[in-house]
């Protein structure tokens, strides 16, 4: 019970600080106009990119498949990278982290908490995205299933922070490059999820890989509930119940494996001396 | 001593980092930091751990505050071993390191120490009360809405160090809480540090330090440690009482650049340690007793060397590492 308690103190304010981090680094009122321009000017790339780039039109029924994708994988950075990311930034930039792993808070649920605090940064820059492009881009929604919507989404960020603490272990054993483990991981979940383009238009080894990893269904869990269908021939054979039932054990499987590896990696820092390490790179 | 007085013990605690092959040092691959350090701290003292830069304070340090695992060896804390059960011994303890610009910049010191209040689940409402309280004590309270990253590194520390108190922890290490810092800005921290101890007489404190004045003024007992060994372990007056029956000279001497060589290994000269100063030499002279002193000058003045001033001395801890290790504390480990 204590232990519950503490965790949910370490939620708590890790969810505060997090908040904090990421919106008082300025004025509210600039804060409010980066968090507008960012997401739009990310959509902006994409519609370059598809108009210029691929020639295609915004009326093609790809587009909003691609538009929802990169929409929502505006998570997988925040949440995924941010989480990692922290570890990095609170020992080596606010020399913090030791404090906060030395008390008697639960240091993992510290943790989750951080990453609650990119999850409300990231949902402000996905509910832009999605409003510029229904009014912008045309872009209908049809809500065709709110149920799948309501369930997927929190699945897939909930393991989305799961996998996302798992990295935060790698980056506690890794001295001068921690920053990367999360940015490379997301830049190959864009690339192999499907995120702007069919799973088919991958080599068949990189589609493969594509198909075991858990944002591929929840990106296709998301695009049928909001569009009406998926966008990956391959999942077409599966039913709703069936994607979430994937996403479920992919969660199950998050949790299970991020609470080994980090315990395992936290055993290796404190064995090596580097939990309050700072190498000034 | 019975385990459940005892804030701290250790057993045979050693540590060996390991260094990868480019970081070897003189060809050596593994570097010692603690070497079967044996500790029985009792609760409500102020233990002093006194030692140059590289003696293996810091090491024991992090391992009691459960940041490093030891090689061998073990160690409680509260009458809890820090290896086998870290997350308990984390309920007892906090922890103040000097030296380093740690705070979440953005943050006010109210709201970093808030926060931090909060990571021991302390209840909103008694940590602010305690922050004012403390901030007060130690003359940061017309900057508690200050951001961090606004305050000079002596406010920072002061920050820092209300941040180890706040908790009222049951043992708290104090890691050169007074390191860089100016010499009012020192002051008032070890007077803080004296008033908190007197309050709180069941509290203990782990004081490292490499200023001798510091360990001198604050400690009940005082460990010397060098090159991860424990060479005394004793209160300031007695170690300073070990060298009673030795006689201590301060020495300025000009027209030699190194007396070493005239006087090491010389019958009676039990430690010397020399700095240049103000175009002289200065000499800091342990001997075995007042008589020597005659032998010593006849071999400096055969070697060159002309007498300045010569000045008996009380023995100090300074001296007594002298005694103990051959150098001085300011000369750091090699």
């Amino acid at each position: 019970m204590r232990r519950l308690r503490e965790a949910w103190q370490g939620f708590k304010v890790g969810t505060w600080l997090g908040w904090q981090i990421e919106s008082n680094w300025t004025e509210p009122f600039l804060f409010a106009i980066y968090s507008v321009i960012k997401p739009v000017a990310g959509v902006l790339i994409l519609v370059f990119m598809y108009l210029v780039v691929a020639q295609g039109g915004l009326q093609n029924p790809l587009f909003p498949q691609v538009f929802l994708g990169t929409t929502f994988y505006l998570y997988v950075v925040n949440v995924l990278s941010g989480i990692s990311w922290t570890v990095t930034d609170d020992r080596e930039h606010y020399g913090m982290l030791k404090y906060a792993y030395m008390a008697p808070m639960h240091f993992y649920g510290y943790l989750l908490g951080r990453g609650m605090a990119k999850t409300l940064v990231a949902t402000i820059s996905v509910l832009i995205t999605l409003a510029f492009g229904i009014v912008f881009l045309r872009v209908q929604l049809s809500f065709r299933n709110p149920g799948l919507l309501l369930v997927g989404l929190p699945l897939g960020l909930a393991a989305l922070a799961f996998y996302g603490i798992l990295l935060a272990g790698v980056s506690l054993l890794i001295a001068r490059h921690g920053w990367m483990v999360g940015d490379v991981v997301a830049g190959g979940l864009y690339l192999l999820c499907g995120t702007a383009f069919p799973l088919s238009l991958l080599p068949s080894p990189f589609r493969a890989l594509g198909l075991g990893l858990p944002p591929t269904y929840w990106l296709e869990a998301l695009r049928r509930a909001l569009l009406g269908q998926g966008l990956h021939p391959e999942l077409s054979a599966l039913s709703d119940a069936q994607l979430l039932l994937i996403l479920t054990g992919a969660t199950v499987l998050g949790i299970a494996l991020s609470v080994g590896i980090f315990r395992a990696a936290e055993r290796v820092a404190a064995r090596r001396g580097l939990l309050d390490m700072q190498t000034m790179y | 001593m019975a385990q459940e007085a005892l804030a701290v013990k250790t057993e045979e605690l050693t540590r060996v980092f390991r260094l990868r092959k480019r970081e070897a040092r003189e060809g050596r691959r593994e570097i010692l930091a603690l070497d079967r350090v044996n500790l029985e701290v009792p609760r409500g003292e102020l233990f002093g751990l006194l030692g140059p830069n590289g003696a293996g304070k810091t090491t024991l340090i992090k391992i009691l505050a459960t940041l490093l695992a030891p090689t061998s060896g073990r160690a409680f804390v509260a009458g809890v071993d820090v290896v086998a059960n870290p997350a308990e011994v984390r309920r007892h303890i906090n922890m103040v390191c000097g030296g380093e610009t740690s705070g979440y910049g953005l943050l006010t010191v109210e709201e970093n120490l808030w926060m931090f209040a909060q990571f021991y689940g302390i209840p909103s409402r008694e940590a602010r009360r305690r922050i004012r309280e403390l901030l007060s004590l130690v003359g940061l309270a017309d900057r508690a809405k200050t951001k961090v990253y606004h305050l000079s590194s002596g406010m920072r520390q002061k920050m820092n160090i209300v941040r180890g108190f706040l908790t009222d922890p049951e043992i708290l290490f104090l890691d050169e809480p007074t390191l860089g810092l100016d010499v009012q800005t020192a002051r008032t921290i070890r007077e803080f540090v004296r008033n908190w101890l007197r309050e709180h007489p069941d509290r203990t404190i782990l004081l490292t330090t490499h200023y001798m004045h510091e360990a001198d003024e604050l400690c009940d007992r005082v460990a010397i440690i060098d090159r991860g060994r424990i060479l005394a372990c004793a209160a300031p007056s007695e170690l300073k009482h070990m060298l009673q029956r030795e006689a201590v000279f301060r020495l300025y001497v000009e027209g030699v650049a190194d007396a070493r060589a005239a006087l090491d290994g010389m019958p009676g000269v039990r430690a010397l340690a020399q700095e240049a100063e103000d175009g002289r030499l200065r000499l800091d002279l342990i001997l075995a007793e007042e008589g020597v002193l005659v032998s010593v000058l006849s071999r400096l003045q055969e070697a060159g060397a002309k007498l300045a001033e010569l000045r008996k001395e009380e023995p100090t801890l300074e001296d007594v590492f002298l005694a103990l290790v051959g150098r001085r504390l300011t000369e750091g480990t090699p």
